[in-house]
């Protein structure tokens, strides 16, 4: 194929109408071979602002031989990094070391809805893919023109295409590139490989920014420093709901070198140190009304069920009626869960630098193109006008989807004139970063006199649909959620809720598995046979007999004494089930997680690796949820604001961890970055009735109430 | 009020005109623009502002400017010899015991202390010994299995 066959670059005719507003930023590189891809949208999503229907991730083949991809995914922890890379240099017959990520800059990648849902491998992996199998396909056309060979009787290693007959006739990616530019849309017509054909995909490689991350030399947020820029810190009010109603700066004005800046509704210190700053805001007197609440970590649930509308279905086949008939023994139970923090150890950083008309941004952000319109929303600026570039994060797990301190630096930097940085204080994380929503799960059940599951009636009350429905196999069922898992009515929550690793997830199988688990024992059945007994889901069988095999489990009723637990769910496509021993202290209750055993089904594994250690990540994390983690609050104040008072997993908690990912190679990628976290608050729950006979409803699985629910 | 402090950081003779009771992790961060060492909850309860005081591990946000004259202070960026990591940041490295990062510096410090103090520890010991540096990311398992590593390639430091 000749050169004008291809798309060019300026885009004057046959792309001008796709590529209008992204023709400048591809017009600033310079020369290569240019792949465009579009991330579908998933329809979870589908509820969302609608995707834009031209490319939104790009590849480039540089003049230089390097390919680099643009994407606006951001790197936080969980590997992509790494991972998407894989996929592309195996596309690409490329090393791995040849692939530059760009992630999250707003100038030059093109948009995205944001890095959450254990997305990006599955629904940026397989367009990623097509684009490299497309870029290999236009060099391999170019070197056919040029070794004069036809295109099948060419082979590519490491970059470097050779004549199958005679392989001192060859040509490099980067001589091929060198003086073109070429784009192409990503056609999907160029088949993929096939894992047969995999040389880096399926194979485990170290993290691609460790050394960065190793020598302090990794840039975050609150790292960025630009001549001029002051440090913020704003004034708080002691209660969500709380009312200023009288304000006094002047001692804080009093401070050498402080700004103050008032307007509307923020008051904020400014100082070229942040130290600085913080002792001025001290200064500051301000008086606040603040209404009277009930509500706190106990008096939440009944609130929570009173408030809550209407349940959707999610979920409904036979008649529950009829089951209800059949059940030899019924079952029906109440699981709490309160409020979680997200408290990733970099707290919510932003610097924006405001000049003139407009505005760069850098933001621990896991959603950098919500940021870049808030910010030009906030400010009164076009979108364009406004640029965020990803600094890497530390840690996101959904609460950086949320971007108030964006906002906050961008209204001070154009109110200051300065570059400013707002990085939240751990108090302030513990306020106005979003919760995981306090939910509440109400189950119905019966078995007949086999043991068989004859019906389930599941209601959910503001943990939201994602992980409600069941993979049993129940004749007569209903699976309800009444309201949504991301937050509710003015009036449901004293604060914000929001996204939590694997939204909504861990409540619902901490109820389902926990009822599971109960229905079992009643049944004298071992609560693995039980489980198997009632699945007819072939995946899931697969995964919970793994999961078996590895803990070596043994059938036994609970509460056996031993202290084993078992509980399964599914997230984001894969599927998991996880086991656990534990002991429990007969006379504190405290419970000391021994060893966990975790396998999961999440079709082809692209960076086994890095899927061990996102699995390693869920169930240390998930400890921390299952065993201690509890906002307390009165109203919309906060009581815990530090690592003193809401406690998060140590590394003495640590039990021993060992994961199995079934080989799927042949199946699709899915999520990897959530899924094992769901289970950890049921397998604990079941392991503990299983060692001390104490069945806990309400999450989390403390001392103080395994302690008072000791029946062995 | 400001005072002439003089100690030693990363190997370099270091005198700042500073209000002596500042904290020497926003020294550190903003007058010295070290950036590595970093805030995470700012009353000591998290580690990720540790750094070495004279061989020790010591909460950067907890030490006044006035605490290290005449010490010396080795931050994360300090570690590095001609180019050469330290056997501990190997190991972060070949173990993958990181993954956002964040708290990565501090981790490494706190463990550069600790092996300086006991070359050889036990599993127990380093749990112990780490006890008070959080992770969120739940990197824990191969934090100590790096640190295990380090120890045995420092060959008792």
């Amino acid at each position: 194929m000749k050169n004008e066959n291809y798309l060019n670059l300026d885009f004057t005719d046959r792309l001008g109408d796709i590529l209008i507003d992204r023709r400048d930023f591809l017009k600033s590189f310079g020369g290569g071979i240019f792949i465009l891809m579009t991330i579908s949208a998933p329809s979870v999503f589908a509820q969302r602002p609608s995707l834009p229907t031209d490319f939104n991730a790009f590849l480039r083949v540089g003049e230089d031989g390097r390919v680099s991809c643009f994407t606006g995914k951001i790197e936080m922890g969980q590997g992509v990094i790494t991972s998407l890379a894989q996929m592309l240099a195996d596309e690409l017959d490329v090393d791995l070391e040849s692939v530059d990520m760009v992630m999250g800059d707003t100038d030059l990648c093109p948009w995205d809805m944001g890095t959450f849902g254990s997305m990006s491998t599955r629904f940026f992996g397989p367009p990623l893919r097509a684009a490299g199998a497309e870029g290999r396909r236009v060099l391999l056309e170019l070197a056919a023109e040029q070794l004069n060979e036809p295109i099948d009787q060419l082979v590519v290693e490491n970059g470097i295409v050779y004549a199958r007959s005679d392989n001192k006739k060859s040509v490099s990616y980067a001589q091929l590139a060198k003086g073109q530019k070429i784009a192409r849309f990503a056609s999907e017509k160029v088949p993929v490989k096939t894992p047969d054909q995999f040389k880096i995909m399926g194979k485990s490689y170290l993290r691609q920014d460790a050394r960065e991350k190793v020598t302090g030399k990794a840039k975050y947020a609150g790292d960025v420093r630009l001549p001029g820029m002051l440090y913020a810190c704003i004034l708080r009010p002691p209660d969500h709901h709380a009312k200023r109603i009288a304000v006094d700066v002047s001692a804080a004005k009093e401070v050498e070198g402080v700004r103050v800046i008032e307007e509307n509704d923020l008051i904020a210190v400014l100082h070229e140190y942040p130290d600085v700053a913080e002792k001025a805001l001290s200064k500051i007197k301000a008086e606040y009304e603040t209404p009277e609440s009930d509500l706190d970590e106990n008096t939440i649930f009944d609130h929570l069920v009173k408030v809550a509308p209407n349940g959707n279905v999610v979920a409904e086949n036979g008649d529950l009626e009829k089951g209800k008939a059949e059940a030899a023994k019924i079952f029906k139970e109440s699981f709490l869960d309160g409020y979680k923090a997200h408290t990733p150890i970099e707290p919510h950083t932003a610097v924006v630098h405001v000049e003139g008309d407009k505005a760069t941004v850098w933001p621990s952000s896991q959603t950098p193109f919500t940021a870049k319109n808030e910010v030009a929303q906030a400010l009164g600026f076009p979108a364009e006008n406004v640029r965020v570039i990803s600094p890497f994060v530390g840690g996101g797990f959904g609460g950086k989807t949320r971007n108030l301190q964006v906002v906050e630096a961008a209204r001070l930097s154009k109110l200051s004139g300065k570059p400013v940085q707002v990085a939240w204080s751990r108090e302030e994380e513990f306020f106005h970063d979003s919760f995981r929503p306090a939910a509440v799960v109400k189950i119905d059940s019966g078995v007949d006199q086999n043991g068989r599951i004859v019906f389930w009636d599941y209601h959910v009350y503001f943990a939201g649909e994602r992980g409600a429905q069941h993979f049993y196999a129940v004749p007569n069922s209903r699976t309800m959620a009444h309201g949504s898992g991301w937050g509710g009515d003015p009036g449901t929550h004293p604060f914000a809720t929001g996204a939590w690793r694997a939204p909504g997830n861990n409540t619902n199988t901490f109820a389902r598995e926990s009822q599971i688990d109960i229905m079992a024992a009643a049944a004298g059945m071992d609560p693995v046979e039980f489980r198997l007994q009632n699945m007819s889901d072939e995946k899931m069988r697969r995964v919970l007999s793994a999961a078996a095999e590895k803990f070596n489990w043994k059938p036994a009723k609970a509460p056996s004494g031993r202290g084993y637990g078992v509980a399964c769910g599914t997230d984001a496509g894969t599927s998991v089930a996880t086991m656990a021993e534990v002991a429990v202290n007969p006379d504190t209750g405290r419970v000391t997680v021994k060893r966990v055993v975790c396998a999961q089904d999440m079709g082809l594994a692209v960076n086994p690796h890095g899927a061990t250690i996102q699995m390693e990540g869920c169930i240390t994390m998930g400890l921390g949820y299952a065993m201690a983690e509890d906002l307390h609050f009165k109203g919309g104040r906060i009581l815990d604001l530090n690592f003193d008072a809401y406690e998060i997993p140590r590394f003495s908690w640590l039990p021993k961890i060992e994961t199995v990912i079934i080989d799927a190679k042949n199946d699709a990628p899915q999520g990897g970055g959530e899924p094992a976290i769901i289970t950890m608050g049921a397998v604990v729950a079941n392991a503990v009735f299983d060692a001390a006979g104490a069945r806990i409803k309400r999450l989390p699985v403390s001392a103080e109430r395994v302690k008072n629910e000791i029946k062995l | 009020m400001k005072e002439r402090i003089k100690f030693t950081l990363n190997g370099k003779t270091t005198e700042l005109d500073v209000d002596s009771d500042r904290k020497l992790l926003w020294v550190l961060r903003t007058d010295l623009g070290l950036t590595g060492t970093k805030y995470g909850c700012g009353e000591g309860f998290c580690g990720a502002c540790t750094v070495l005081i004279d061989g020790e591990a010591e909460r950067s946000c907890q030490t006044s400017m006035i605490e290290i004259k005449n010490r010396t202070v080795v931050t994360i960026e300090g570690l590095e010899k001609d180019g050469d990591l330290h056997p501990l940041q190997k190991a972060f490295m070949d173990n993958d015991a990181l993954q956002c990062g964040y708290c990565t510096p501090g981790m490494i410090l706190n463990a550069y202390a600790m092996l300086s103090n006991n070359p050889d520890p036990t599993e127990q010991q380093i749990i112990d010994g780490m006890e008070d540096n959080l992770c969120r990311c739940g990197a824990h398992k191969r934090i100590i299995k790096a640190i295990q590593v380090a120890a045995k390639s420092m060959g008792g430091f």
